[in-house]
């Protein structure tokens, strides 16, 4: 048993080396914005204004833009990845199923910076010709005020949907797969209609689905390069679709390297803090959602995480 | 609470066999063994002695703990979480049981062929060489070779894949997987050869090649085998023993077992009464 | 009778919902890729792979010291994340009741849902910061960081996938747990972990964010591990944002060229993958 010992203190090395990353990040980020938590405390996210040539960080924009960009996202994805989930799991025909996963697979394996560099030159022009159409009642709204840029909310909001779609789409399948058959066929036998048969189905799986719903909200709000590239980067507070907004991820993107001192340096880093807290509790809400509902099912949760990482 | 009798039965030869001299010292001497999982007990004070030379068959309803008594032998339960054995089981005179023994080197010396054959993902001839190899057992390639071949003539497999050692294991036929298992146990030149069911998943034909085996096997080893199958123990073995619930009810010759049983559970299982 | 009919509609019209959404999200697919393709095949010459940047506002030039920057940055975040990932995969499929195996499991979920940028921003804190400059180095360390995860789980899932006879047939021939693991759980799951380690490499090829401050980017061609170095992702992103038509045009080539990795390395990890399923069954 003494040679087992060794083999297990080796590898179990290597997997005290993985929880200590996640350790090692929250204390890292914690220490290297400690000037900025300091100095300005809870007001940090309080204050409006962004200006660091002056002196002011005053990070409430991002949380407003990051909040707006990956709701609106959700919003416009959810209804779009489900269907393709239940379309996949149970109403397409047996062939097309692979060539359908294949596609959305293709979809979420795409880089963030080739949706991005899409997003620049054919998804904003788009936007902006929609917006220049936009009719001038509609317009005085303010949720179509301003300015037609192209680049802004909306742009940000639709490329995120596209993004976090694929994402949703294939957990919530893995979610549905849990599903005993014999939801199903107790639904069919008692003559229900595949809508209502599949509708009792979602609903037994309903925290798994929430869960997979999150799974892609967390992932909205950690993008980073497809959103900077279009939202416009004007740390604004603006309920506009039309107005160019910033978001967490984004600005840190954008001002890291330009950062000339370390109160501003600090400031962005407690950002990258407080992103990191909030995907993590949102992560981990979800997959908790997603583990407990896969209890009553089948205990097969474990295969959900994998076909969302890889 | 029946245990076996204490004195050494002499094994009788059978028709057409080799007959042998009588048997002195035991090979595995087991005493009051008890074996649990956790709270509960699989196995019940059992006592009895296995010999070399013979080969005895373990039988006895599912679920009566023969394949859990089998797996104690070579220490194969450590694996299980929970595990505790109660007694001693006595390889040669030591027990196996004792602090500080090396599990590793024992099941060198006490080899196990599984119910479902489990042959690894790689060659024929990788199979049977994994043994020599991580125990070290041959110096040179055409050592090596040399014990391989051996160990497949043994396992009667040798003429059905002397041309393709280097296919996959996986491609062989279910009878001729099983035993290539046995030719990879039989590699390491084990004391004691275990086999848990060995032919329960074949059909006739390849079952009957490997009753054969076994029956060819116990000039050199000491065979133990378990088989839900009654006519297959009293086919094959010299000794067999009867396990009911975690006991061993009786424990004799086979001829004795099979046609006037000590006890009334023996009659009452051998001849159908129950299965 | 009524209600029948009141129900048989629903149903087609949330069939036809869901085949909508179909669609609705095949068609920025193709749209992207159509975009992608056209757009990239243009700029897509000898030169482009062969040939440094040229100076701003000079047409032609290429990528060649950003592809070279990619497989270096790749490369050893490889080195690092394969090892780590793998046995750590190991421990989680081997003593897989255990509270560091639950604790490694939550672990490498979260380690998987950390966006990119923060990890480049633990990066910068660690590799960057103490030696006051931008690095190879650092950059793949960012990126390993993010492969660790992805290998750790497929591992786990792949060497869960061997079925237990295996182990005990090592084990009951005189093998120690490790030799078991090592010689015969191993190489049985080798495809699909082999598998997990490609679609991790095809993820982290395409991040942009960890490199904006780790390798941050070089003009020049570099394959000093010490010094920046330039990376697809980051180019395409600097001509992208860029006010130059040649560039623009390139950075559609380093798109094209990226989008065929990844659909290359999936397209592979497919194949493999189906001929693992077809194996065990």
């Amino acid at each position: 048993m003494r040679r087992e010992l060794g083999f297990r203190l080796v590898i179990g090395a290597f997997a005290v080396l993985v929880v200590g990353l996640v350790v090692a990040i929250g204390v890292e980020l914690s220490r290297q914005s400690w000037l900025s938590i300091a100095r300005f405390g809870l007001a940090f996210w309080l204050d409006r204004t962004w200006d660091p040539v002056a002196g002011e960080f005053g990070a409430l924009p991002f949380i407003w833009g990051t909040l707006y960009s990956s709701g609106l996202a959700l919003l416009l994805a959810t209804p779009v990845a489900l269907g393709i989930a239940v379309f996949i799991s149970d109403l397409c025909p047996a062939w097309l199923r692979g060539p359908l996963v294949f596609f959305t697979e293709l979809l979420a394996a795409i880089p963030s910076i080739v949706y991005g560099l899409w997003g620049i030159f054919v998804l904003v022009p788009a936007v902006r010709q929609f917006e220049i159409a936009m009719p001038e009642l509609l317009r005085r709204l303010p949720l179509f005020s301003g300015p037609p840029l192209g680049v802004g909310m909306l742009a940000a909001a639709l490329i995120l949907a596209v993004m976090i779609v694929p994402f949703t789409s294939s957990v919530a399948r893995e979610v549905l797969k849990t599903v005993p058959m014999a939801q199903r066929e107790a639904a069919y036998a008692l003559g229900a209609t595949r809508f209502e048969a599949i509708r009792s189905a979602i609903f037994f799986a309903r925290t798994g689905i929430v869960g997979a719903v999150m799974l892609g909200f967390g992932r909205a709000l950690g993008e980073t390069m497809a959103v900077t590239m279009v939202i416009g980067n004007n740390p604004q507070i603006s309920p506009s679709l039309f107005a160019p907004q910033y978001t967490m991820a984004a600005v840190i993107a954008n001002e890291f390297t330009e950062a000339t001192d370390d109160l501003y340096l600090h400031a962005l880093i407690e950002i990258g803090l407080v992103l990191f807290l909030i995907t993590l509790i949102v992560n981990s809400a979800s997959r908790l959602l997603i583990w407990a509902m896969g209890r009553t099912a089948r205990p097969a949760a474990r295969r959900v995480e994998l076909g969302a990482a890889a | 609470m029946m245990t076996a009798t204490t004195s050494v039965p002499v094994p009788t030869a059978r028709s057409g066999s080799v007959p042998h001299e009588p048997v002195g010292r035991a090979r595995i001497d087991v005493r009051g063994l008890s074996f649990f999982y956790g709270v509960t007990r699989a196995l019940d004070d059992i006592t009895l002695q296995l010999y070399p030379n013979v080969v005895t068959a373990f039988i006895g309803p599912s679920g009566c703990g023969k394949s859990t008594f089998l797996r104690t032998l070579n220490r194969m339960n450590d694996i299980i979480p929970g595990a505790r054995v109660q007694g001693t089981v006595l390889l040669d005179g030591e027990d196996i049981y004792r602090a500080g023994v090396d599990v590793v080197a024992l099941r060198r010396r006490v080899g196990m062929v599984f119910q479902k054959s489990n042959p690894f993902p790689k060659s024929i001839f990788e199979n049977v060489a994994y043994g020599l190899r991580i125990n070290r057992m041959a110096g040179s390639r055409s050592e090596l070779a040399g014990r391989v071949e051996d160990s497949l003539k043994q396992a009667a497999l040798w003429d059905e894949v002397k041309d393709r050692l280097q296919d996959s294991a996986l491609a062989l036929s279910g009878g001729q997987q099983q035993r290539l298992c046995i030719a990879r146990a039989l590699a390491i030149q084990p004391d004691v050869l275990l086999m848990d069911e060995p032919a329960s998943a074949l059909d006739p034909i390849a079952t009957q090649r490997i009753e054969e085996l076994v029956y060819a096997l116990k000039q050199t080893y000491t065979v133990i085998i378990v088989t839900h199958n009654m006519q297959q123990a009293a086919r094959v073995s010299d000794f067999t023993a009867f396990f009911w619930l975690g006991r061993l009810v009786e424990y004799d010759r086979t001829d004795r077992i099979f046609t006037a049983p000590a006890e009334k559970l023996t009659e009452d299982y051998v001849t159908g009464r129950f299965g | 009778m009524m209600l029948d009919a009141r129900r048989r509609f629903l149903s087609a019209l949330f069939v036809a919902a869901c085949g909508l959404s179909v669609v609705l999200a095949l068609v920025p697919l193709g749209l992207i890729l159509f975009f992608v393709i056209g757009s990239g095949v243009q700029a897509l010459n000898l030169e482009f792979f062969t040939a440094l940047p040229k100076p701003v506002g000079e047409p032609g030039g290429g990528m060649l010291n950003a592809f070279v920057g990619t497989l270096i940055l790749t490369g050893l975040a490889s080195l690092m994340a394969i090892p780590a990932g793998v046995l750590s995969g190991i421990y989680m499929s081997e003593y897989a009741g255990t509270r560091l195996a639950t604790a490694t499991r939550f672990a490498a979920d979260t380690l998987n849902g950390v966006p990119s940028i923060v990890i480049g921003i633990f990066a910068y804190g660690i590799a960057v910061l103490p030696f006051r400059q931008f690095s190879a180095l650092a950059g793949g360390l960012a990126l390993g960081i993010m492969m660790v995860p992805i290998i750790a789980r497929t591992t786990e899932e792949m060497l869960l996938l061997v079925p237990a006879a295996m182990r005990e047939g090592a084990l009951a021939l005189g093998a120690t747990r490790a030799r078991a693991v090592f010689t015969v759980i191993v190489p049985a799951a080798l495809p699909g972990i082999v598998t997990g380690a490609v679609l991790a490499l095809a993820r982290i090829a395409g991040e942009t964010a960890p490199l904006l401050f780790t390798s941050f980017n070089n003009r020049f061609f570099s394959t000093d591990l010490r010094q920046p170095i330039s990376s697809v992702t980051v180019q395409v992103f600097t001509y992208a944002i860029s006010p130059y038509e040649d560039w623009r045009r390139q950075a559609w080539a380093g798109a094209l060229v990226l989008v065929s990795f990844v659909l290359a390395c999936s397209v592979l990890a497919r194949l493999v993958t189906a001929r693992i399923q077809r194996g065990w069954a």
